[in-house]
């Protein structure tokens, strides 16, 4: 396909829709269900596969390659913060489950809404840093790397 | 056609793009544009879109300054030499000394950074790159990225930059339309951002069919980030240095962390060490300065990824292919087997796909690589790109003409995939070009730069007809013929990009030709891709997909136009392993150890081509 959508369980919501990278995760006008609309344009990227609230969207490789039979499954779940992966072999030996953060802070509050921030100073828009710098940076002498500062200088021509 | 025009005027900073470049850019924005009107249009969905929608499981691009690790400089030496010498050390050194602070903010918005317990610094899986659980990466940045903007702009497709007409080579936003209404939007603005894609599927995949998908860059990164620039007549520079990877076969699934993390290594079919056994004919190639194998296991001076890749090429069309990497003795241990799993379904799910499909798992059987088509980009490992200003307190005279990243057309920078001559940026790096072009796009306004802009409706309706073309010229001729996909009046997108993919492929050193190409090739090649523009401008598309499809196209168009012209100039092998001038084979630093720079003429498509010195920073 190699993303496909089971009949059975897609109730035509869209969110594969609204998130594809690729445009090509489309609703079928006649059944109302979402569809691949064009699978050599799909990159397996999983993001549909992800945010289908039904887990309706599977992939398969690419026929010009993989053989029929394995599965490679996913559950995102952005509340606790992690992503499960279980990936069943075509000859059913391996079996594997991997479990693995996808954040360390709830979402839509770690980052700074940067219009409260305070007006940069003149200086500041003078200088080469760029927002909550150097402190960002973290040197240890606070102060970011120039030419003069590191001891260099420009130099033309081939040399190694 | 009945769809609407929709204007967004007063706009002071467009954003077009917003994968890390993009993402960057609108955050940084906010900070130096308090009052600024920044606005975001995106071909995808923000959350999930550029080359770091699936995820990424490491960061490539971090000094660790304040571990101790490296230092700038460092970082240029790495990039120099990895380039054969061909780089803007300039931007390099000032992406490279603010990209620590970009990764620092990262972790602070929760992206989950690995830490060596023993050190207490972040993971290191070589010297550059730190690993990190990056699935979510993109929604983390896409979040701040619209925290940031006045608007975001999701599925549209910008096809077009809008020119001042009261001050020529002055930018004036930007045009385009959804993909899902077929709107037709315009976008006034005083500056704009492209931090849009580079280019994959300009050439020929090794996949075919449905697999045709499977690449190593997104499917759905089409050269925008060169077609919108070219087509406003900005210098490009570099664009002859695309890249070929070398990858796990047919998944394209990353290598970098089983090299440097998990220690494995490659073998020909015979089972044995092959790459150095090139070294000796390659040196005579390229001479002692760029492939010094004793230097280099004395200094830890890395052997540049196009020889290597060269040695690759060579081995297996010696006949002693496959190429395997040694995966059975690094995955005994049960950590590392799952570092390794984890690396795929982080970044490359496609990769772990295969390998359950074909039943091959890396504890009991050596998987094999291979090398890829070729790829246009200015972010990972090579700097294809537009030629952009530096900044004030680095660049030399020809480098610098006043605000930083702002290319050759005035009020026009480029981050991301756009710079040119910044290799080795990465995500990290894209997302620290965003946040300094931001901030010089903020000064280029403050300072008055972008005063008095007009932008007539005669430019706007003329680009809408443009847009539509495909479409009306669908419409006139689809019933010409009774049904299918044959009619002598046009091609459809798939056809068009099928021809594109083969005249690359063939003229341009794709796979098929193991990446060699000369000067009748080339120049066979660009007369063909002349009559190809023609036939573009009757390509058909039968909805707003197809017209999506149609105008990626174009912009892969004016992306591969460029790579033949810069090509066919630098009269060298600059980067044997990534391609070969069949006529020119050896690397001339006396003639061309020099950066080129090319400008496509809007109104005529004419090149012109020319040389600009390649100033070094610091000494080796």
């Amino acid at each position: 396909m190699p993303t496909f959508v089971y009949m059975t369980r897609c109730d035509g919501c869209g969110q594969c829709v609204d998130i594809c990278p690729s445009d090509i995760m489309h609703m079928d006008s006649v059944v109302r269900r979402a569809y691949n609309i064009e699978p050599n344009m799909c990159w397996e990227c999983y993001s549909c596969v992800k945010a289908c609230p039904h887990n309706a969207i599977d992939v398969r490789g690419y026929a010009d390659f993989a053989p029929l039979g394995h599965s490679v499954r996913v559950q995102r779940d952005e509340e606790k913060g992690v992503i499960a992966w279980r990936i069943i072999f075509r000859n059913g030996e391996k079996d594997m489950t991997l479990l693995a953060p996808i954040t360390t802070k709830p979402w839509g509050q770690a980052i700074p809404q940067l219009a409260d921030e305070a007006e940069p100073s003149q200086e500041m828009r003078d200088s080469q840093h760029l927002y909550n710098e150097p402190k960002y940076i973290r040197l240890d002498d606070g102060g970011l790397h120039t030419l003069e500062s590191n001891g260099l200088k420009l130099k033309e021509g081939v040399y190694y | 056609m009945a769809f609407k025009t929709i204007i967004e005027d007063g706009i002071d900073i467009l954003v077009a793009g917003a994968g890390l470049g993009g993402t960057g850019a609108a955050f940084e924005a906010r900070y130096w544009g308090k009052d600024k009107k920044i606005v975001i249009a995106e071909k995808a969905n923000i959350d999930r879109s550029g080359a770091v929608a699936q995820g990424l499981y490491a960061i490539n691009c971090y000094m660790g300054t304040r571990f101790g690790e490296n230092n700038p400089e460092d970082h240029v030496r790495y990039a120099r030499i990895d380039l054969m010498g061909m780089v803007r050390e300039d931007l390099l050194f000032d992406m490279a000394r603010h990209v620590d602070s970009t990764v620092h903010q990262f972790e602070e918005w929760g992206l989950p950074l690995m830490r060596n317990p023993k050190t207490g610094a972040y993971q290191r899986e070589g010297r550059w790159q730190i690993m990190i659980h990056g699935e979510s990466y993109k929604p983390i940045v896409a979040e701040a990225a619209k925290k940031s903007a006045d608007k975001v702009f999701n599925r549209i497709c910008v096809t077009h930059l809008l020119m001042d007409e009261s001050k020529p080579n002055r930018v004036a936003g930007a045009v385009g339309f959804n993909v899902r209404t077929g709107n037709y939007h315009v976008f006034k603005s005083k500056a704009v951002i492209v931090a849009a894609g580079g280019a994959s599927n300009i050439y020929k995949p090794r996949s075919v069919g449905e697999g045709a998908g499977r690449v190593w860059y997104a499917p759905w990164s089409s050269g925008s980030a060169y077609g919108l620039l070219i087509g406003a007549g900005a210098k490009m520079t570099q664009m002859e240095n695309r890249i070929v990877l070398a990858r796990f076969k047919d998944g394209y699934g990353p290598v970098g962390a089983y090299f440097l993390h998990l220690k494995t290594y490659t073998q020909n079919c015979n089972g044995e060490e092959y790459e150095s056994n090139w070294w000796p004919q390659l040196q005579e190639m390229v001479g002692k300065e760029y492939l010094d194998p004793e230097a280099s296991h004395r200094t830890h001076r890395p052997i540049p990824t196009c020889l290597r890749n060269h040695a690759l090429i060579n081995e297996v069309n010696a006949g002693r292919g496959p190429i395997h990497m040694i995966t059975m003795e690094a995955f005994q241990d049960p950590h590392l087997e799952e570092i390794g799993w984890h690396n795929f379904l982080g970044m490359t799910v496609g990769q772990a796909v295969l390998w359950a499909a074909t039943d091959v798992d890396p504890k009991n059987e050596n998987p094999e690589l291979t090398t890829s088509e070729p790829y246009v980009m200015g972010s990972h490992a090579t700097g294809c790109g537009a030629w952009c200003s530096g900044p004030e307190d680095i660049s030399p005279p020809e480098y610098f003409w006043g605000y930083n990243r702002m290319t050759t057309v005035e009020g026009l920078f480029g981050a991301g995939d756009a710079a040119g001559g910044t290799p080795h940026a990465f995500s990290s790096g894209s997302f620290t070009e965003g946040r300094l072009a931001a901030k010089a796009a903020c000064k280029y306004i403050d300072d008055g730069k972008a005063e008095g802009i007009r932008v007539t409706d005669e430019q706007i309706e003329r680009r809408r007809a443009e847009i539509y073309k495909p479409m009306e010229h669908y419409r006139v001729y689809r019933n010409e013929i009774t049904a299918g996909s044959v009619n002598p009046n046009y091609i459809n997108p798939r056809q068009g990009l099928d021809r594109l993919q083969k005249l690359m492929d063939e003229y341009c050193g794709g796979v098929t030709v193991s990446y060699m190409t000369n000067e009748k090739l080339l120049n066979i090649g660009l007369k063909k891709m002349k009559i190809f523009e023609e036939d573009l401008e009757k390509i058909a598309a039968e909805n707003i997909h197809e017209l999506l499809r149609a105008w990626e196209l174009k912009h892969r168009h004016l992306t591969s136009e460029a790579v033949m012209q810069h090509t066919l100039f630098r009269k060298e092998t600059r980067w044997p392993g990534y391609y070969y001038r069949g006529d020119v084979m050896k690397v001339d630093d006396e003639n061309w150890h020099v950066l080129t720079v090319s400008r496509r003429d809007p109104e005529t498509g004419e090149y012109t081509m020319e040389k600009a010195p390649c100033y070094h920073l610091v000494e080796a």
